[in-house]
């Protein structure tokens, strides 16, 4: 029987890096596979391959059969594969019609036959049950409708193969486990699907066979069934995954308080009547889907967007209307969420970046002039003492890897010792040797006495590093719940809101 | 065919890119001289021996280098920090208006007049440049628009001045404001030549700007702002502050270029004092990779081109237009080779 | 000052605003055509040069005038092309990019001309397109002068408004161009080649921003001379912010900076004891209002001067 899809032997170099190394997969029809790995493994680089986004070095992809011409989307269309993109390629400015139409015409043709499309459209969403508003502004959509856009798009473009990328990253729990049933229905219409994922509950729950990538290899086929989230655990790792543990402690005073906090933007309220204590030698952990007032909890505690209404006290002080250096100033460490955009400046050296945010302060300027010994010779001192590979203080700071990177803006927060750290997805994009080691520096300066406002969309590890959780949902928090309390039911219905016996959320 | 980014720069390589910039676009350009029925080789050596040939040929190509020395800078200093400032040509000219003006009735002596007035250029060009810049912080206005279009405004505002207030009742036929006072000429560099001692403020500038580029806060920042603007307002740079006091840099080079070229050179202003200072500031910004020291030696390129091609065209015939289509070739040929410093091409 | 209401009612300044607007019409529309599809044409006043050389220099060779427009468009297109190479698949600076094609563009159509052209005490001409008079159309009182005794190039200009309102909204073609400037991304993803694209459009726009230039020199004067572009390169590009990104609203923008430039013009000798240069200032000055006014709430399209590279995010 000829198997849906075959990739045999893939090979992908990015310069010294191999992304994939002589990679063999195979999908039957029908079935859902799940593309195991942690971040840097190689499995969006190996889809990218099979959807055509990138060519292949090395090795052949036969679809039904035949075989499919490398780096070249439409074939990989026309051959019946579509992908479903982690970072959506939608166009917010246009509607839903518009984006899933694009490419299904000749450019030569006069006229756009959008009624009929309409009619293939709905449809289609009646038979998959995703329900959709054809002219409705892809940017006016949550997330969960624009996925179900991203879907559209593919079977309306008759795909047989589905590759959906980390696809439950934006999606609270109710809205995963309802996707999930829907990829299981179109497996009864004939389609198979193979989704890329690092969390192993989803993958045991979901697919039928497992594939696991590591280091750009394939290290091992299971079938789903006859494995285990430990097996699968240690397979995508190599060895036994080693996170540092919170050893449990007194907790100190109250240092970082915030009262009834409201933060506006345009009218609309990111943040609504927040309140929230951090103590001295605790880390508070906030857990919830991306895009419910996260953003805005990190811009206040970065001193980037003042509260509307209601105070933000650091150590007593009223840090309300603070900006970023003043906030510094009064004791407070920040990690951004996104290190590319917002904590390096990648063309600068390492020293200029260790020293940005404290370029005005004595230590490191004297009347309008920039000390530069004394910032070369403190970047030395970051790239000693929290082990940052591959760098001199001179190096180019975009040349270093995202762990290392991690590790630099995490190191001239820490050596600063705060009294408050804001760790904004500290983890996000890194492997398992740079997670241990940034948990392990968060654990130090919590048992140093530092308060750690942690905010994460890994559950796993909002739970191995917090004393207490509280949730956000649509920029309201939830009451606090101890680590102990939290288990992943609990959690899960924290994160959809369902917050006293009384809310019934969607 | 894919760009792959490096990891270093070879020093090499970042002094050859410009290099490699003049002689593709001297190549390219002498095809049109060969079009013309002229030997490309015979055409280049006339514009050498044009600009170097004879002591008084090279006291002219560097005092054609001294302005745009001071607009190179202006343009550098801006788009350091992403501000496009096209408005060079406009802040030339403010600032030899307010200097033509002002000096033409001054009452003190040279060596505080002299100061003054270049005060109040860079004054005049900063305030002119702060405009379009706070249109950008206050309401998102693109200052790429608003700068050209102002040195359209300026232009006519010149014209305006020198036909009326500012008339020169002694000038025969072509318009001219009244001179700056003689008190405040700047004296020779060279004697018994135009070069004037306002190359040595040029130079002066360029060491100052690189100073504050590398070594200054204000540098740091603006080259963080330049280069991330999240990043660095993350790390608590104000991006309005370090706009806005770039302008203000900017704008003041250029206008000094227009008052020391007024106290220097002219000593009035007519609407046709600048052949495009302005914009060959851009041309020269660009072929320093936006470096202060790169801006001496690129503004010396230019004038050259430009000097010289007057001497080829008298002796060719050729149509002395292609020193700008030289000067605009760089430009491009410049962007091309930058590219190749910063990437490896790889199949 | 009644004078200047008087003007008003004077049929020949409408139809100078038509005439007056034709230039901008097909700069705007040029200049939205490259920024729908994400890139940033700076090069504008330079093609309106070339434009305006090349067409006035074909004719004055022999050809007929359309042939001279279309000699100018191939030009644009040309110098599109370049602008198209340096900025998309190389991915450098749109805003260096445009300028220099600006100062190149316009250097070689100075050389070039004094090489080709021999120029006495006055610039030699050329005949140029007369009005057609539209049969019928063009008897009736007011809009007959005014709409439809028009020289041949400004009907094409509307023409052209309505084929880019409707190529842009209703065919497969527009939508991938506007999808292009909205996110590359998402059409490459759905299978087609947004670097192919970019480029096609850049060199159409550049085409009809050409035979804007060509336009001055064959049909609203009939000689060339430098500077005759006179910042209407820059004008097109503030007039495209203004009209949000629509040809609909660019031609109305297009036709009110046309009204004030062609009544500006009036009022000079109407009015009396006023500089002549602060009339002429008016226009540019109003440009920089309009774009004040309009910029807040411009619905920029989103990826306009990002550079697409293929598989960076």
């Amino acid at each position: 029987m000829t198997h849906a899809l075959e990739l045999n032997g893939i090979t992908k170099r990015f310069g010294t890096l191999t992304a994939n190394d002589d990679v063999t997969l195979t999908l039957d029809q029908g079935e859902i596979l799940a593309l195991l790995g942690e971040n840097g493994a190689g499995k969006t680089t190996l889809m990218n391959i099979l959807f055509g986004h990138y060519a292949a070095d090395e090795g052949a992809v036969r679809v039904f059969g035949a075989e499919l011409p490398s780096g070249n989307p439409r074939a990989a269309i026309e051959a019946g594969v579509g992908m479903v993109h982690q970072h959506f390629t939608l166009a917010g400015n246009l509607t839903v019609l518009d984006n899933v139409m694009l490419g299904s015409e000749p450019l030569t043709r006069v006229r756009s036959a959008r009624s009929d499309a309409q009619d293939k459209l709905m449809q289609i969403a009646d038979k998959f049950g995703l329900p959709v508003m054809p002219e409705a502004r892809v940017s006016t959509l949550s997330v969960g409708e624009r996925q179900r856009v991203e879907i559209l798009k593919a079977l309306y473009r008759d795909a047989r193969i589905l590759i959906l990328d980390e696809p439950t990253a934006v999606l609270a729990r109710p809205e995963a486990i309802r996707l999930f049933e829907t990829l299981r229905d179109m497996t009864k219409e004939g389609l198979s699907l193979i989704f890329i994922s690092h969390k192993l509950h989803e993958v045991m729950a979901a697919s039928d066979r497992v594939a696991v990538l590591r280091g750009g290899k394939m290290v091992a086929e299971r079938t789903t069934s006859e494995s285990s989230a430990s097996e699968l655990a240690e397979l995508m790792v190599g060895r036994k995954v080693e996170r540092p543990v919170r050893q449990d402690h007194k907790i100190g005073a109250p240092v970082l308080v915030a009262n009834k906090i409201r933060v506006e933007d345009t009218d609309k309220a990111r943040l609504d009547d927040v309140s929230f204590t951090v103590h001295a030698g605790e880390i508070l952990g906030i857990v919830g889907v991306s895009g419910n007032g996260q953003a805005a909890l990190g811009a206040l505690l970065s001193g980037l967007m003042p509260p509307t209404a209601g105070e933000l006290t650091l150590a007593g002080q009223d840090v309300s209307d603070l900006g970023p250096r003043e906030v510094i100033r009064a004791g407070a460490g920040r990690v951004p969420e996104d290190r590319h955009a917002e904590g390096v400046v990648g063309e600068l050296s390492l020293w200029e970046n260790a020293v940005l945010e404290r370029l005005r302060t004595p230590e490191f300027s004297r009347r309008g002039f920039v000390r530069q010994s004394a910032a070369r010779a403190y970047s030395a001192k970051l790239i000693e003492r929290f082990d940052i590979r591959g760098a001199t203080p001179d190096t180019r700071i975009g040349l270093l890897s995202g762990g290392n990177m991690q590790k630099l803006i995490l190191g001239r927060v820490l050596a600063n010792n705060p009294r408050f750290v804001l760790a904004n997805q500290p983890t996000r994009g890194l492997d398992e040797g740079a997670i241990a080691a940034v948990h392990a520096e968060l654990l130090t300066a919590r048992a140093d006495g530092a308060a750690i406002l942690l905010i994460s969309e890994e559950l796993e590890e909002a739970v191995a590093l917090s004393d207490r959780i509280q949730a956000i949902v649509k920029g309201r928090l939830s009451e606090p719940i101890s680590a102990d309390e939290a288990d992943p039911q609990r959690l899960g219905l924290m994160m959809a809101g369902v917050w006293t016996e009384d809310d019934d959320a969607a | 065919m894919r760009l792959e980014r490096r990891t270093n720069v070879p020093l090499h390589l970042v002094v050859l890119a410009p290099l490699t910039a003049v002689f593709a676009a001297l190549f390219l350009a002498a095809g049109l001289i060969a079009a013309a029925g002229v030997n490309p080789l015979a055409a280049y050596a006339e514009m050498l021996t044009g600009a170097f040939g004879s002591r008084l040929s090279i006291t002219e190509m560097l005092t054609r280098a001294t302005p745009l020395i001071f607009t190179g800078l202006a343009a550098a200093v801006a788009f350091r920090a992403r501000l496009w400032n096209i408005g060079g040509e406009g802040q030339f000219f403010v600032g030899a208006l307010v200097t033509a003006g002002l000096g033409h009735s001054l009452g003190v002596p040279g060596w505080i007049g002299i100061p003054l007035l270049m005060l109040a250029g860079m004054v005049a060009g900063a305030l002119l440049l702060a405009g379009p810049a706070f249109l950008r912080l206050r309401f998102g206005v693109d200052e790429v628009v608003t700068t050209l279009l102002l040195n359209f405004i300026v232009i006519l505002f010149v014209g305006l001045m020198i036909e009326g207030p500012m008339r020169d009742p002694l000038a025969f036929g072509w318009p001219s404001s009244v001179p700056v006072d003689g008190e405040f000429r700047l004296p020779e560099l060279i004697p018994r030549s135009r070069l004037h001692i306002g190359l040595l403020f040029a130079i002066a500038a360029a060491a100052a700007v690189w100073m504050v580029l590398a070594r200054t806060v204000f540098g740091a920042e603006t080259r963080a702002a330049g280069m991330n603007a999240s990043a660095a307002a993350f790390a608590g740079i104000s991006l309005p502050r370090t706009i806005m006091g770039v302008a203000l840099l900017s704008g003041a080079l250029a206008g000094l270029a227009g008052s020391i070229e007024v106290m220097g050179v002219t000593a009035g202003v007519t609407t046709t004092m600048s052949p495009g200072f302005g914009y060959a500031g851009i041309v020269v910004a660009m072929l320093a990779a936006l470096h202060p020291a790169g801006v001496v030696a690129a503004a010396v390129f230019v004038a050259t081109v430009f000097v010289g091609a007057d001497a080829m065209s008298r002796a060719t015939g050729i149509p002395s237009f292609i020193a700008d289509v030289i000067v605009a070739l760089s430009l491009l040929t410049m962007l091309v080779a930058l590219l190749l410093t910063t990437y490896r091409v790889r199949r | 000052m009644s004078d200047a209401i008087d003007l008003l009612l004077n049929t020949s300044l409408w139809a100078a605003v038509l005439r007056i607007a034709t230039p901008l019409i097909f700069g705007v529309l040029g200049a939205l055509l490259c920024e729908r599809s994400g890139v940033l044409n700076l090069g504008i006043e330079g093609i309106m040069t070339m434009g305006a050389m090349s067409g006035w220099l074909a004719v004055y060779m022999g050809a007929p005038l359309l042939v001279g427009l279309l000699v100018a468009a191939i030009c644009g297109a040309l110098m599109g092309l370049l602008h198209a190479t340096l900025t998309v698949p190389l991915g450098l600076s749109q805003h260096v990019s445009g300028l220099g094609i600006t100062l190149f563009a316009s250097a070689l159509a100075y050389y070039l001309y004094r090489l080709l052209v021999e120029v006495g005490d006055l610039p030699p001409t050329i005949e140029a397109f007369e009005p057609l008079n539209v049969p019928l159309l063009s008897d009736i009182p007011i809009l007959g002068p005014v709409l439809f005794s028009q020289a041949l190039p400004t009907y094409l200009a509307l023409f052209a408004v309505a084929v880019m309102a409707y190529v842009l909204a209703r065919t497969p073609l527009g939508l991938a161009i506007r999808m292009t400037g909205e996110n590359p991304h998402a059409v490459e993803a759905q299978g087609l080649n947004p670097i192919r694209i970019r480029i096609g459009a850049v060199a159409a726009g550049s085409a009809l921003m050409a035979v804007g230039g060509a336009f001055l020199t064959t049909s609203a004067f009939n000689s060339f001379f430098p500077g005759m572009v006179q910042g209407r390169g820059w004008i097109s590009i503030a007039l495209v912010v203004f009209a949000g990104w629509r040809p609909g609203k660019a031609l109305i923008g297009a036709l009110l900076f046309a009204f004030f430039d062609a009544y500006q013009l009036r009022l000079q000798t109407a009015i009396e004891g006023v500089p002549y240069q602060l009339f002429l200032m008016a226009p540019y000055v109003l440009s920089i209002v309009a774009l004040v006014l309009v910029a807040r709430r411009a619905e920029v399209p989103a990826a306009l001067m990002t550079p697409y590279r293929r598989g960076e995010r």
